[in-house]
Protein backbone atom coordinates (compact mmCIF):
# COMPACT_ATOMS: atom_id res chain seq x y z
CA UNK A 1 0.00 0.00 0.00
CA UNK A 2 1.35 3.38 -0.98
CA UNK A 3 1.78 6.05 1.63
CA UNK A 4 1.26 9.78 1.42
CA UNK A 5 4.57 11.25 2.51
CA UNK A 6 5.01 8.27 4.83
CA UNK A 7 1.46 8.29 6.14
CA UNK A 8 -0.71 5.26 5.40
CA UNK A 9 -4.38 6.17 5.20
CA UNK A 10 -6.99 3.90 6.73
CA UNK A 11 -9.45 4.89 4.03
CA UNK A 12 -8.80 6.19 0.50
CA UNK A 13 -11.47 8.86 0.73
CA UNK A 14 -10.37 12.46 1.20
CA UNK A 15 -13.39 14.60 1.94
CA UNK A 16 -13.85 18.34 1.69
CA UNK A 17 -15.46 20.34 4.47
CA UNK A 18 -17.22 23.07 2.47
CA UNK A 19 -20.85 23.63 1.47
CA UNK A 20 -22.59 21.33 3.97
CA UNK A 21 -26.05 22.37 5.18
CA UNK A 22 -24.77 22.46 8.78
CA UNK A 23 -21.70 21.61 10.88
CA UNK A 24 -23.63 18.68 12.39
CA UNK A 25 -24.24 17.18 8.95
CA UNK A 26 -20.61 17.70 8.03
CA UNK A 27 -19.58 15.80 11.13
CA UNK A 28 -21.98 12.94 10.46
CA UNK A 29 -20.87 12.72 6.83
CA UNK A 30 -17.30 12.26 7.99
CA UNK A 31 -18.21 9.62 10.54
CA UNK A 32 -20.43 7.77 8.08
CA UNK A 33 -17.82 7.77 5.31
CA UNK A 34 -14.78 6.93 7.40
CA UNK A 35 -12.83 9.51 5.40
CA UNK A 36 -9.25 9.69 6.63
CA UNK A 37 -8.42 13.18 5.40
CA UNK A 38 -10.29 16.48 5.61
CA UNK A 39 -9.48 19.37 3.31
CA UNK A 40 -9.73 22.84 4.80
CA UNK A 41 -8.86 26.40 3.84
CA UNK A 42 -7.86 29.74 5.29
CA UNK A 43 -9.99 32.81 5.01
CA UNK A 44 -10.12 36.21 6.66
CA UNK A 45 -11.23 35.71 10.24
CA UNK A 46 -14.79 36.93 10.56
CA UNK A 47 -15.85 34.82 13.51
CA UNK A 48 -16.43 31.10 13.43
CA UNK A 49 -12.90 30.10 12.54
CA UNK A 50 -12.00 28.84 15.99
CA UNK A 51 -15.23 26.86 16.39
CA UNK A 52 -14.66 25.25 13.01
CA UNK A 53 -11.09 24.39 13.94
CA UNK A 54 -12.24 22.70 17.13
CA UNK A 55 -14.80 20.62 15.24
CA UNK A 56 -12.29 19.52 12.60
CA UNK A 57 -9.80 18.53 15.28
CA UNK A 58 -12.44 16.44 16.98
CA UNK A 59 -12.96 14.45 13.77
CA UNK A 60 -9.57 12.89 14.39
CA UNK A 61 -8.61 12.87 10.70
CA UNK A 62 -5.56 14.17 8.87
CA UNK A 63 -5.86 17.81 7.86
CA UNK A 64 -5.04 18.84 4.31
CA UNK A 65 -5.14 22.64 3.96
CA UNK A 66 -5.57 24.03 0.46
CA UNK A 67 -4.52 27.15 -1.38
CA UNK A 68 -7.92 27.47 -3.06
CA UNK A 69 -8.47 30.64 -5.01
CA UNK A 70 -4.79 31.46 -5.45
CA UNK A 71 -3.89 32.65 -8.93
CA UNK A 72 -0.16 33.24 -8.66
CA UNK A 73 2.92 31.66 -7.13
CA UNK A 74 3.44 34.33 -4.52
CA UNK A 75 -0.01 34.19 -2.97
CA UNK A 76 -0.02 30.39 -3.08
CA UNK A 77 3.33 30.22 -1.29
CA UNK A 78 2.27 32.79 1.31
CA UNK A 79 -1.02 30.96 1.87
CA UNK A 80 0.86 27.69 2.30
CA UNK A 81 3.07 29.24 4.98
CA UNK A 82 0.04 30.57 6.82
CA UNK A 83 -1.67 27.18 6.55
CA UNK A 84 1.36 25.35 7.91
CA UNK A 85 1.35 27.54 10.97
CA UNK A 86 -2.40 27.49 11.61
CA UNK A 87 -2.98 23.81 10.95
CA UNK A 88 0.38 22.61 12.22
CA UNK A 89 1.02 20.32 9.25
CA UNK A 90 3.51 20.26 6.37
CA UNK A 91 0.77 18.93 4.08
CA UNK A 92 -0.54 21.40 1.52
CA UNK A 93 -3.04 20.87 -1.29
CA UNK A 94 -1.50 23.20 -3.83
CA UNK A 95 -4.10 24.82 -6.06
CA UNK A 96 -3.05 27.43 -8.57
CA UNK A 97 -6.07 28.41 -10.56
CA UNK A 98 -5.41 29.40 -14.15
CA UNK A 99 -8.86 29.72 -15.67
CA UNK A 100 -11.88 31.42 -14.14
CA UNK A 101 -14.61 29.25 -15.66
CA UNK A 102 -13.03 25.81 -15.63
CA UNK A 103 -10.82 26.40 -12.56
CA UNK A 104 -8.18 24.60 -14.56
CA UNK A 105 -4.83 24.66 -12.80
CA UNK A 106 -2.11 26.93 -14.15
CA UNK A 107 0.40 24.12 -14.43
CA UNK A 108 3.37 26.38 -15.15
CA UNK A 109 2.96 28.31 -11.94
CA UNK A 110 2.00 25.09 -10.16
CA UNK A 111 5.37 23.51 -10.90
CA UNK A 112 7.20 26.64 -9.76
CA UNK A 113 5.23 26.89 -6.51
CA UNK A 114 5.66 23.18 -5.88
CA UNK A 115 9.43 23.55 -6.19
CA UNK A 116 9.58 26.49 -3.80
CA UNK A 117 7.39 24.79 -1.22
CA UNK A 118 9.10 21.39 -1.46
CA UNK A 119 12.47 23.04 -0.90
CA UNK A 120 10.97 24.70 2.15
CA UNK A 121 9.94 21.39 3.70
CA UNK A 122 6.31 21.27 2.62
CA UNK A 123 4.73 18.00 1.55
CA UNK A 124 2.90 19.10 -1.55
CA UNK A 125 -0.31 17.57 -2.92
CA UNK A 126 -0.57 19.32 -6.29
CA UNK A 127 -3.97 19.73 -7.91
CA UNK A 128 -2.99 19.19 -11.54
CA UNK A 129 -4.30 18.08 -14.91
CA UNK A 130 -3.83 14.64 -16.43
CA UNK A 131 -0.81 15.84 -18.46
CA UNK A 132 2.04 13.35 -18.08
CA UNK A 133 4.83 15.85 -18.65
CA UNK A 134 3.45 18.18 -16.01
CA UNK A 135 3.31 15.17 -13.72
CA UNK A 136 6.98 14.48 -14.39
CA UNK A 137 7.89 18.11 -13.70
CA UNK A 138 5.96 18.08 -10.44
CA UNK A 139 7.79 14.96 -9.30
CA UNK A 140 11.10 16.55 -10.29
CA UNK A 141 10.08 19.61 -8.28
CA UNK A 142 9.81 17.46 -5.17
CA UNK A 143 6.19 16.27 -5.12
CA UNK A 144 5.67 12.68 -4.01
CA UNK A 145 1.94 12.67 -4.71
CA UNK A 146 0.00 13.76 -7.80
CA UNK A 147 -3.64 14.79 -7.82
CA UNK A 148 -5.01 14.98 -11.37
CA UNK A 149 -8.50 16.32 -11.92
CA UNK A 150 -11.29 14.02 -13.00
CA UNK A 151 -13.31 16.97 -14.29
CA UNK A 152 -13.58 20.66 -13.33
CA UNK A 153 -14.14 21.37 -9.63
CA UNK A 154 -17.77 21.06 -8.64
CA UNK A 155 -18.90 19.91 -12.10
CA UNK A 156 -19.83 16.38 -11.06
CA UNK A 157 -18.97 15.06 -14.52
CA UNK A 158 -16.85 12.14 -13.35
CA UNK A 159 -13.69 11.12 -15.19
CA UNK A 160 -13.68 13.28 -18.31
CA UNK A 161 -10.65 11.57 -19.79
CA UNK A 162 -10.34 8.04 -18.46
CA UNK A 163 -7.83 7.28 -21.20
CA UNK A 164 -5.43 9.95 -19.95
CA UNK A 165 -5.93 8.96 -16.33
CA UNK A 166 -5.19 5.33 -17.17
CA UNK A 167 -2.05 6.44 -18.96
CA UNK A 168 -1.04 8.45 -15.91
CA UNK A 169 -1.47 5.43 -13.67
CA UNK A 170 0.70 3.38 -16.04
CA UNK A 171 3.34 6.11 -16.30
CA UNK A 172 3.73 6.56 -12.54
CA UNK A 173 3.18 3.09 -11.05
CA UNK A 174 4.93 3.89 -7.77
CA UNK A 175 3.54 7.38 -7.16
CA UNK A 176 0.44 7.80 -4.98
CA UNK A 177 -2.21 9.20 -7.31
CA UNK A 178 -5.40 10.91 -6.18
CA UNK A 179 -8.36 11.86 -8.35
CA UNK A 180 -9.14 15.36 -7.17
CA UNK A 181 -12.29 17.14 -8.36
CA UNK A 182 -15.12 16.37 -10.74
CA UNK A 183 -16.65 13.40 -8.93
CA UNK A 184 -20.45 13.52 -8.93
CA UNK A 185 -21.56 9.97 -8.31
CA UNK A 186 -20.32 6.91 -6.47
CA UNK A 187 -19.82 5.20 -9.83
CA UNK A 188 -17.29 7.93 -10.74
CA UNK A 189 -15.37 7.29 -7.54
CA UNK A 190 -15.49 3.53 -8.12
CA UNK A 191 -14.19 4.12 -11.65
CA UNK A 192 -11.21 6.06 -10.32
CA UNK A 193 -10.33 3.26 -7.94
CA UNK A 194 -10.84 0.61 -10.63
CA UNK A 195 -8.18 2.42 -12.67
CA UNK A 196 -5.79 1.85 -9.80
CA UNK A 197 -5.86 5.28 -8.22
CA UNK A 198 -4.87 5.36 -4.59
CA UNK A 199 -7.44 7.80 -3.28
CA UNK A 200 -10.30 10.06 -4.29
CA UNK A 201 -10.75 13.64 -3.09
CA UNK A 202 -14.26 15.01 -3.33
CA UNK A 203 -16.48 17.56 -1.67
CA UNK A 204 -19.42 18.96 -3.64
CA UNK A 205 -20.86 15.54 -4.57
CA UNK A 206 -21.41 14.81 -0.89
CA UNK A 207 -21.99 18.25 0.59
CA UNK A 208 -24.57 19.33 -2.00
CA UNK A 209 -26.44 16.03 -2.20
CA UNK A 210 -29.97 16.03 -0.83
CA UNK A 211 -28.76 13.71 1.91
CA UNK A 212 -25.05 14.33 2.39
CA UNK A 213 -24.68 11.71 5.11
CA UNK A 214 -26.10 8.93 2.97
CA UNK A 215 -24.09 10.08 -0.05
CA UNK A 216 -20.93 10.03 2.07
CA UNK A 217 -21.65 6.40 2.90
CA UNK A 218 -22.37 5.62 -0.76
CA UNK A 219 -19.05 7.15 -1.80
CA UNK A 220 -17.16 5.16 0.82
CA UNK A 221 -18.75 1.91 -0.34
CA UNK A 222 -18.06 2.70 -4.00
CA UNK A 223 -14.44 3.53 -3.27
CA UNK A 224 -14.00 0.30 -1.36
CA UNK A 225 -15.66 -1.66 -4.17
CA UNK A 226 -13.46 -0.02 -6.80
CA UNK A 227 -10.32 -0.66 -4.79
CA UNK A 228 -11.20 -4.32 -4.23
CA UNK A 229 -11.96 -4.71 -7.92
CA UNK A 230 -8.61 -3.24 -8.97
CA UNK A 231 -6.78 -5.53 -6.58
CA UNK A 232 -8.78 -8.48 -7.91
CA UNK A 233 -7.35 -7.96 -11.43
CA UNK A 234 -10.44 -7.42 -13.60
CA UNK A 235 -10.94 -9.06 -16.98
CA UNK A 236 -10.23 -7.19 -20.18
CA UNK A 237 -13.24 -5.90 -22.12
CA UNK A 238 -13.69 -7.59 -25.51
CA UNK A 239 -15.77 -6.88 -28.58
CA UNK A 240 -17.36 -10.28 -29.16
CA UNK A 241 -19.33 -12.53 -26.85
CA UNK A 242 -17.72 -15.49 -25.21
CA UNK A 243 -20.02 -18.10 -23.63
CA UNK A 244 -19.54 -18.39 -19.91
CA UNK A 245 -21.36 -21.71 -19.67
CA UNK A 246 -19.30 -24.69 -20.93
CA UNK A 247 -20.13 -25.60 -24.54
CA UNK A 248 -18.84 -29.15 -24.27
CA UNK A 249 -21.40 -31.62 -22.94
CA UNK A 250 -24.46 -29.72 -24.02
CA UNK A 251 -27.32 -32.16 -24.77
CA UNK A 252 -28.15 -32.55 -28.42
CA UNK A 253 -31.82 -31.54 -28.49
CA UNK A 254 -32.51 -30.02 -31.88
CA UNK B 1 -1.59 55.71 11.87
CA UNK B 2 -3.90 54.11 9.38
CA UNK B 3 -3.57 50.47 8.47
CA UNK B 4 -5.66 48.27 6.21
CA UNK B 5 -6.86 45.26 8.16
CA UNK B 6 -8.48 42.51 6.09
CA UNK B 7 -9.35 45.07 3.47
CA UNK B 8 -10.75 47.72 5.81
CA UNK B 9 -9.01 50.95 6.78
CA UNK B 10 -8.71 51.54 10.51
CA UNK B 11 -6.79 53.66 12.97
CA UNK B 12 -4.14 52.03 15.09
CA UNK B 13 -2.43 53.65 18.05
CA UNK B 14 0.06 50.92 18.84
CA UNK B 15 3.32 49.81 17.26
CA UNK B 16 3.53 46.09 16.65
CA UNK B 17 1.50 43.47 14.83
CA UNK B 18 1.00 41.65 18.14
CA UNK B 19 -0.53 44.82 19.65
CA UNK B 20 -2.87 45.16 16.67
CA UNK B 21 -4.16 41.63 17.17
CA UNK B 22 -4.81 42.30 20.84
CA UNK B 23 -6.50 45.63 20.10
CA UNK B 24 -8.77 44.07 17.46
CA UNK B 25 -9.60 41.01 19.52
CA UNK B 26 -8.04 38.34 17.34
CA UNK B 27 -6.99 35.25 19.25
CA UNK B 28 -6.73 31.52 18.82
CA UNK B 29 -5.56 29.96 15.59
CA UNK B 30 -4.86 32.76 13.17
CA UNK B 31 -2.07 33.45 10.71
CA UNK B 32 -0.86 36.86 9.63
CA UNK B 33 0.63 38.55 6.61
CA UNK B 34 1.77 42.15 6.23
CA UNK B 35 1.99 43.66 2.76
CA UNK B 36 1.51 40.21 1.26
CA UNK B 37 4.40 38.69 3.22
CA UNK B 38 3.83 35.97 5.80
CA UNK B 39 4.68 37.01 9.35
CA UNK B 40 5.12 33.98 11.65
CA UNK B 41 3.41 34.20 15.01
CA UNK B 42 6.77 34.28 16.78
CA UNK B 43 7.69 37.49 14.98
CA UNK B 44 4.45 39.41 15.56
CA UNK B 45 5.74 40.88 18.81
CA UNK B 46 8.72 42.44 17.05
CA UNK B 47 7.04 43.35 13.77
CA UNK B 48 6.61 47.13 13.71
CA UNK B 49 3.72 48.33 11.61
CA UNK B 50 3.93 51.41 9.40
CA UNK B 51 1.28 53.81 8.15
CA UNK B 52 -0.57 52.28 5.22
CA UNK B 53 0.47 48.68 5.92
CA UNK B 54 -1.88 46.02 4.65
CA UNK B 55 -2.48 43.37 7.28
CA UNK B 56 -4.24 40.08 6.66
CA UNK B 57 -5.49 37.89 9.52
CA UNK B 58 -6.80 34.51 8.45
CA UNK B 59 -8.31 31.60 10.31
CA UNK B 60 -9.41 28.00 9.64
CA UNK B 61 -12.34 27.78 7.26
CA UNK B 62 -14.25 25.16 5.33
CA UNK B 63 -12.56 24.09 2.13
CA UNK B 64 -12.53 21.53 -0.64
Amino acid sequence: MKTFYGTALSNPLMLGTAQYPSPAILERAFRESGAAVATVSLRREAGGGQTFWQMIRDLGVRILPNTAGCHNVKEAVTTAHMAREVFDTPWIKLELIGHTDSLQPDVFQLVEAARILSEDGFQVFPYTTDDLIVGERLLAAGCKVLMPWGAPIGSGRGLNNAYALRAMRAEFPDVPLVIDAGIGLPSHAAHAMELGYDAVLLNTAVARAGDPVQMARAMALAIEAGQLAYQADPIEARDMAEPSTPVIGKAFLS
Amino acid sequence: MKIVLNGEIRSFGGETLAELLVETGYSGRVATAVNEEFVPSSLRISHILCDGDRVEVVAPMQGG
